[in-house]
């Protein structure tokens, strides 16, 4: 066997596949990081997926992405989906700069990789504040709450259920989960005797609607986040790298290629929870 | 760069394998990033923008769900550069998710299923 690698050390062009070359021309470290994508894929896909079976479970009582995302940074008032789209275009952007990363790789233009990888890293940083402050707002809630009540229907305040302010709703009335309105006085006070005041998100609450809701979020951006995390991480070896030389000595920058299919991949992630958790 | 006919260009990996890799350097690279980059950005922007229009929801959830696969195609074939692989290693990594589709389509039957039951006790 260690006759047999020098062997094919010497000889180049002979690969440890038997057949002299990969069958793919893909090394084996990029198929790797291929074949890895793929079972993370899978991983995602089942958690989106499961999140789609108990949005379809509890269709009616499911809170509406546009009245619990609402916050713009410095802008006062009810600006869904700008934000997300923001985060969107930033994750987009960073994935530009990895791929001009490895464009200038294979041109084997060191201080062009480094330049553009720590854009990249900029951008993964960017991207990982936006999350966290999203999560800030959506564990803190809003300032008047909702009302759980013992059979774990929560009763927001009309002025957070966006959708029924077109209506011209009496102030102070409550939502129940399948949006309609109370507000008969007596009722209302009927609600809030009964029931917890509560503010915002977390495993066992949501002030938004069904716990389940913030289960799915709180697992499926986290799982995200850390991925994101995780690529920005490696993103700043790899940049070190470039930056000592490694890959100018090695004379390849496969490296860089490799990184870049893992950051492009959780970009590609992000496409698919900004549409099921915000858009659609 | 100098063109050896009797030679591809390439590079040997340098690990344990030592395979020789081509390469395939395109100039006009660069540009296909940035077209990418304009597609990727209007289609985002064109879904937030659609988002409130007074369409029916059935429609608008189709929409984004053609408009996400069409993006999900662009980074794969362009950044993660899955169009310019051999065919046959293309398939190799899309086609296990035919299973992806058979599972959406046993979960979401299975959750409106439990929505119905819920609804009948």
């Amino acid at each position: 066997m260690a006759a047999e690698a020098t062997m094919t050390q010497e000889t180049g062009t002979k690969s440890m596949w038997n057949g002299g070359r990969s069958p793919f021309n893909v090394s084996w470290g990029k198929m790797m990081m291929w074949f890895f994508l793929v079972s993370d894929a899978f991983t995602f896909s089942s958690l989106i997926i499961a999140y789609g079976a108990m949005r379809h479970r509890f269709e009616a009582v499911w809170p509406k992405a546009n009245d619990v995302f609402t916050h713009f940074p410095f802008i006062e008032g009810h600006i869904p989906l700008a934000y997300v789209g923001l985060m969107t275009f930033i994750l987009i952007m960073s994935s530009v700069t990895m791929v001009l990363a490895v464009d200038a790789g294979h041109r084997r233009d060191n201080k062009g990789v480094a330049v553009w990888l720590f854009l990249t890293i900029i951008g993964g940083f960017m991207f990982l504040g936006s999350q966290a402050w999203e999560w800030y707002h959506f564990i803190h809630g809003t300032e008047v709450g909702a009302y759980l009540a013992p059979d774990g229907s929560v009763y927001r305040d009309v002025s957070n259920a966006y959708q029924l302010h077109a209506s011209n709703p009496p102030a102070g009335s409550l939502v129940a989960p399948d949006y309609t309105l109370i507000s008969d006085k007596s009722a209302i006070e009927a609600i809030k005797a009964k029931s917890e005041h509560i503010h915002g998100a977390n495993l066992t609450h949501n002030e938004y609607g069904h716990p389940l809701f913030a289960d799915f979020f709180f697992f499926i951006t986290g799982f995200h986040g850390f991925h994101v995390f995780s690529g920005v991480m490696i993103n700043i070896i790899i940049f070190l790298n470039v930056l000592a030389g490694v890959y100018s000595r090695r004379g390849h920058y496969e490296h860089i290629e490799k990184t870049g299919l893992y950051w492009h991949f959780v970009d590609l992630v992000w496409v698919f929870v900004f549409t099921f958790f915000y858009l659609v | 760069m100098s063109d050896n006919h009797s030679k591809p260009h390439g590079y040997y990996t340098g690990d344990i394998h030592n395979q020789f890799v081509e390469e395939h350097y395109d100039p006009k690279n660069r540009s296909v990033i940035w077209r990418t980059f304009w597609i990727l950005l209007f289609i985002t922007i064109f879904e937030v923008a659609i988002a409130f229009a007074p369409i029916a929801h059935g429609i608008l959830v189709i929409t984004f769900i053609v408009l996400t696969i069409v993006k999900a195609y662009f980074i794969v074939a362009f950044f993660m550069h899955l169009k310019h692989e051999k065919l046959s290693f293309a398939y190799t990594i899309i086609l296990p998710f035919v299973l992806i589709v058979y599972l959406i389509g046993m979960a979401l039957a299975e959750g409106t299923y439990l929505n119905i039951w819920d609804s009948l006790f």
